[in-house]
């Protein structure tokens, strides 16, 4: 079968900042990948080159087969990639709802009516319908990261670029939010996700990806991947210490 | 959570199908103006209407596309004497120059956007007066349309609007009424359509509107065609009012983009209501200052400095946070009805 994505080499740098350093990797239709690695590493450089919100400087992403280097994010989201934002960017003025609304009439396609439905069933599945009416801009932080995974999944993905979306969640919120995308991986939908909330990332991926100064470290088994050497002293640079 | 809770979409409001009925009823009235209002109210009414289109195109310009410009006043320029020049040179009816001069500055607008749009924020803003500067230096080197100190529209071609001056009145009049008619009615319905949930998103967050697949540089530029257009025909009906045009009345920056943003700033920015409201507070202080002069200019602006240090939404968003009034619902909200009723009442 053929890959959902594909970077090859992928590079960016500002000034002597390599935040994407010769990055390659693969990821099979359905698959589930977990990122990790220390802040700084260029997990969130990673989603902004693969969507479109940064240009790289070298190397290429192919998205179902063909390259995408040169389209917008707007036709990156629009052949089905959708992404939360590590600090939220909601439409402040908007309802949720209405939030839910731009992804599904603009990267989904849908129409106004197909558009109510779909945002609503989403609303209802991430637990934000008693929000749906009030203005993006008054919710707090943990909800507007709620919103960002509302407005990622109303975009009807194929890829799903999820950054740190657990941070700050009771212990019961993580174990919902991490049912709700394991019942998301059912419906075959290819997710990457960068979480520092490392046991509800394990309870969901089938695959880690370790970076680093832009450079991948390990990529694997999660199992294997975090008992592996290096990543131990990077990651949880405090065991080395010990 | 039950499963007799279900929710749908709706748009409008109990007060904004109040504000519908309200503006209808207006709309009768002001239709009828010719048979109630003397000479000097309707041509009060017809400012008002074409300063509330251009509030209203404005507002859709920076309100919503992030366009601020400060150079509408190329096109309300460009649309007025484009009216002449078709009346004068080509012979045409007038009224019929005025949707003409429309089409022809979406036309011209078209290589500016590709100019201007490399620029943004306050580069943007000088960019759109160097190039409203450049139409009216332009425009005064055309002779036969009297170079720079202007010309009027021959009698003649006044005459042949209507044979009395009454029906000239009212003819300008309702010409002006239909074009903020038309231009309430372009917008809302645009901002109400899926590309108005686009154009509202870009408003609020660029970054998100373009990562959930809404394509900015192509949304901004239909807005300012659109604007454009609109500006130039809502251009040539003001200077067929005024039967008088000169480079320095036409490209007016105060005039005609000024006092505009002073009408959409203390209505209200990025609302559909501001500009209503910043229109009546603006005719209103005109009304009782105009005559004091550089004092009317000081007022206009002690009065910007109050609203924006205590509303800085506008009088509108102040209004709307305060007692949850809408007049234009391009809103959406989520009711739930509890279905389990029908059952109790079986029919």
């Amino acid at each position: 079968m053929t890959n959902l994505l594909e970077l090859n080499q992928l590079s960016k740098a500002f000034g002597a900042v390599r935040v994407s350093d010769g990055l390659s990797f693969a990821l099979a239709g359905g698959e589930a990948l977990g990122v990790i690695g220390p802040n700084g590493a260029g997990k969130t450089s990673m989603f902004n080159l693969i969507t479109g919100t940064l240009d790289a400087d070298s190397g290429d992403i192919l998205y179902a087969g063909k390259s995408v280097i040169s389209l917008s994010a707007a036709a990156r989201a629009k052949s089905g990639m959708a992404r939360s934002f590590q600090v939220p960017q909601p439409f402040t003025a908007m309802t949720v709802f209405e939030n839910t609304l731009v992804a599904a009439t603009a990267a989904a396609g849908l129409s106004i009516r197909d558009a109510n439905g779909h945002c609503l069933q989403v609303l209802d599945q991430i637990g934000m319908m008693d929000k749906a009416n009030d203005p993006a801009g008054s919710l707090t932080l943990l909800e507007r990261k709620r919103l960002e995974l509302a407005r990622a999944l109303a975009a009807k993905p194929k890829l799903l670029l999820l950054d740190e979306i657990a941070g700050g969640l009771t212990e019961h919120e993580c174990r919902d939010l991490v049912a709700t995308i394991r019942s998301l991986r059912q419906t075959g939908i290819t997710i990457i996700w960068i979480e520092h909330i490392v046991h509800a990332l394990l309870a969901v991926v089938d695959r880690l990806l370790v970076l680093d100064f832009g450079q991948k470290i390990a990529d694997g088994d999660p199992t294997a991947v975090m008992a592996d050497g290096q990543v131990r002293q990077i990651y949880m640079g405090i065991d080395a210490d010990a | 959570m039950t499963e007799a809770t279900t929710y749908r979409v709706i748009q409008s409001t109990p007060s904004s199908q109040m504000a519908a009925l309200a503006a209808l009823a207006l709309l009768v009235i002001l239709v009828a103006a010719p048979w109630w209002a003397g000479r000097g109210d309707m041509r009060l009414l017809s400012e008002i209407f074409l300063y509330l289109s251009l509030a209203v195109l404005w507002n859709l310009l920076a309100g919503y596309a992030g366009l601020v410009s400060v150079g509408q006043q190329a096109f309300v320029g460009f649309g007025g004497y484009g009216l002449f020049a078709l009346a004068m040179f080509l012979g045409l009816h007038p009224l019929l120059a005025v949707p003409l001069v429309g089409v022809a500055a979406a036309l011209i607008a078209i290589p500016i956007a590709f100019l201007i749009f490399r620029l943004s924020g306050a580069y943007f803003a000088i960019g759109t007066w160097v190039i409203a500067e450049v139409f009216r230096l332009s425009f005064a080197q055309v002779s036969s349309l009297g170079g720079g100190s202007g010309t009027s529209l021959p009698i003649a071609i006044v005459k042949s609007m209507a044979g009395s001056r009454a029906l000239r009145d009212s003819i300008s009049y309702w010409a002006a009424l239909a074009m903020i008619v038309l231009v309430l009615a372009v917008v809302y319905l645009w901002l109400r359509s899926r590309h108005g949930i686009s154009l509202t998103a870009i408003r609020d967050n660029e970054l998100a509107a373009r990562s959930l697949g809404i394509d900015v540089w192509w949304t901004k530029f239909w807005v300012y065609l659109v604007a454009a257009a609109l500006t130039a025909s809502v251009g040539a009906l003001l200077f067929l009012q005024k039967l008088r045009i000169s480079p320095d009345a036409a490209f007016n920056v105060n005039d005609w983009t000024a006092y505009v943003i002073f009408i959409v700033v203390i209505g209200g920015i990025g609302t559909m209501e501001g500009p209503l409201i910043g229109t009546l507070v603006f005719f209103l202080l005109r009304g009782f200052f105009a005559d004091l002069g550089t004092v009317y200019l000081m007022v206009l602006g002690a009065v910007a400095i109050v609203v924006i240090l205590k509303a800085p939404r506008g009088i509108w968003g102040y209004i709307h946070d305060r007692y949850g009034l809408t007049l234009f619902p391009v809103s959406r909200r989520v009711v739930k009805f509890d279905s389990s009723h029908k059952n109790e009442n079986p029919s």
